[in-house]
């Protein structure tokens, strides 16, 4: 599978001039010697990411949203030669309950096709973020089949929770694609910001422990003093980072997976599978019932 | 018979974390003036008030990295009783740089408004001058087609050490988030004379002002509490990591009764669709 990573710096809000440099950055794709399999883009990546209330005149509806993308794609030269799958992050529009989602959607001759839709479920509200203020949170964690296998898809904070990645794998994902927008904070490091070095480090444990393939698309630019960190990067399952971009600017990323790299390294170091053995017990606990909340029950 | 092992003991606290890696700050936030000068707004130019203190040198460094020497105007406004010294230093960070400058007295203005009110005392009369710096700082960028920008440090906004609606009035600060401690590491690292980084900082607006002796404390103790103020910790855990009484509550005391400078001011709501309450739209939609 060949794969690229869109690190793209929208312009705040201005969704025809995002969606014109999606369309010059799918003729460069399109037009590319070996096709591309599958190009995954940002969280918010055609209207950047603090839009207060104003994500309400920015927000898409799934399906419009699919047959833009899809006529951008058909439009570029080269662009028939192959299908292609496209990931792309974007404020959604569900019958007036809005949401920050994924689209995972395949593009060929015959048409288009959205096969999976992930809403984002932990929504950042606290500190610079304000998410919960405008958006409604997704209420399940889905993985999809795709021609390459079982995906999932984790929207930023989704994946700061190790158990988001542990419940995508057991459900049999092979690929986490992880649409981003993160401000960066933290320059005490030493030639990284700490909130990029702590992506890195989650990013890394996750594609170790379960055996996966981590795909990161980060958000690029400063948005009212705040810079999002791009370092967009693909990490095989065996924790190896085979290309990563730089934290500003935008940049597309590209990369070659052996799909069947899952299975070696799985096979290498079984956690998953002792996980799939273990799991029933750690939530199947009394004692951790009374801790939980359950869905639609406020603490 | 056993013998003990070593114990490793972890430090009891931490230092609050001041230290800054200076060359990655630098590149964040020249990339920051470069998006939010040119790549958003369009303008190539910069307009900064020069005082001969490192905050403003430091922006200037910033600035020339980011748009070019030619880009960069700085303007030095020297009121009569502001020491020559300040006006030395300014040129010295105008001369490393080769970047535009301009001298312009602000003392007939000042004076002109201040002779119908004789009795003002130092502050009103520092206030009066930092407002007439902004009032020039704006029409200057509004001539060249600049972006003023700002040059406040977060230790000074914290404990509300600056004239509300002046010094904090440039639309873009690339260091309000740098405690004064960490503008002095990343004065180092640009090369700011050595001269503007090692002297005493000082508003000038009085003769032989200081800051620290305005504020009654050091920077470097400042920037300690508020950084442990800012993290959430009490006053109590504070003094117990070995700041004084004294110094914790004066910090703490500015901290909060300063919050107001810090927003914009307070408008009565009548409606659910208020601006800023209701209506609420990103500063770069």
């Amino acid at each position: 599978m060949k794969v690229a990573v869109v690190q793209s710096k929208p312009r705040k809000g201005d969704v025809d001039a995002n969606l014109a440099e999606l369309a010059a950055i799918f003729a460069q794709l399109a037009s590319a010697e070996e096709p591309y399999d599958l190009i995954v883009t940002p969280e918010a990546a055609l209207t950047g990411y603090f839009l207060e209330g104003a994500v309400y005149e920015r927000a898409f509806v799934a399906d419009a949203l699919a047959r833009t993308l899809a006529e951008l794609w058909r439009a570029a030269p080269g662009s028939a030669r192959a299908p292609v799958d496209v990931v792309l992050g974007f404020y959604e529009n569900a019958g007036g309950t809005y949401y920050n989602a994924a689209l995972y959607l395949r593009i060929d001759a015959a048409g288009h096709e959205i096969l999976h839709v992930h809403r984002k479920m932990f929504l950042p509200t606290y500190g610079v973020f304000d998410e919960e203020r405008f958006l409604s949170r997704g209420r399940r964690l889905q993985t999809f089949e795709t021609r390459f296998g079982r995906m999932a898809i984790l929207i930023c904070e989704d994946a700061w929770h190790a158990i988001m990645p542990t419940v995508a794998a057991i459900k049999g994902a092979r690929v986490l694609l992880v649409p981003s927008a993160s401000p960066g904070r933290g320059l005490g490091a030493g030639g990284e910001l700490e909130s990029v070095l702590h992506w890195r480090n989650v990013l890394r444990s996750y594609a170790v422990e379960h055996g996966v393939f981590v795909i990161y698309a980060g958000l690029a630019g400063f948005e009212g003093g705040k810079g999002m960190t791009g370092s967009s990067t693909v990490i095989d399952p065996f924790g190896d980072t085979l290309v990563t971009a730089p934290t500003l600017g935008a940049h597309v990323l590209s990369a070659e997976l052996d799909l069947s790299d899952v299975d070696v390294a799985r096979a290498g170091l079984p956690l998953l599978g002792d996980l799939g053995a273990v799991l029933p017990d750690l939530l199947f606990d009394t004692e951790l019932m009374p801790n939980l909340t359950p869905p639609g029950v406020t603490p | 018979m056993m013998t003990a092992l070593p114990v490793i003991e972890a430090p009891r606290y931490r230092p609050p974390l001041l230290d800054i890696d200076p060359a990655l700050t630098a590149e964040w936030l020249v990339a920051f003036l470069r998006d939010e000068l040119i790549w958003r707004r369009g303008i190539h130019d910069a307009v900064i008030g020069l005082s001969g203190g490192v905050d403003s040198a430091v922006v200037a460094f910033l600035a020339t990295r980011a748009l070019g020497p030619a880009h960069v105007h700085c303007i030095r406004m020297p009121y009569r009783t502001s020491s020559p010294d300040s006006l030395a230093d300014a040129r010295a960070v105008i001369d490393a740089l080769g970047c535009a400058s301009r001298t312009i007295e602000i003392t007939d203005a000042v004076d002109g408004y201040l002779q119908f009110e004789p009795e003002a005392d130092a502050r009103r009369r520092g206030n009066v001058m930092a407002r007439t710096r902004m009032l020039v700082l704006f029409d200057q960028s509004s001539k060249l087609g600049a972006l003023p920008v700002g040059t406040g440090n977060k230790t000074e906004r914290l404990m509300g050490y600056f004239t509300w609606h002046a010094d904090d009035s440039p639309p873009v600060n690339p260091i309000g988030d740098l405690f004064k401690t960490q503008v002095w590491q990343l004065a180092r690292h640009l090369g700011v004379p050595l001269r503007v980084v090692d002297k005493a900082p000082s508003a000038d607006l009085e003769a032989n002002q200081t800051d620290e002796g305005d504020l009654g404390i050091t920077y470097l103790q400042a920037d300690r509490i508020l950084a442990l103020i800012l993290s959430g910790r009490s006053d109590d855990k504070i003094v117990a990591r070995g700041f004084s009484e004294s110094d914790v509550r004066l910090v703490r005391g500015r901290v909060d009764g300063t919050h107001w400078k810090r927003h914009l001011p307070t408008t009565a709501m009548v409606s659910n669709t208020a601006i800023n309450e209701f209506y609420l739209r990103p500063v770069d939609f």
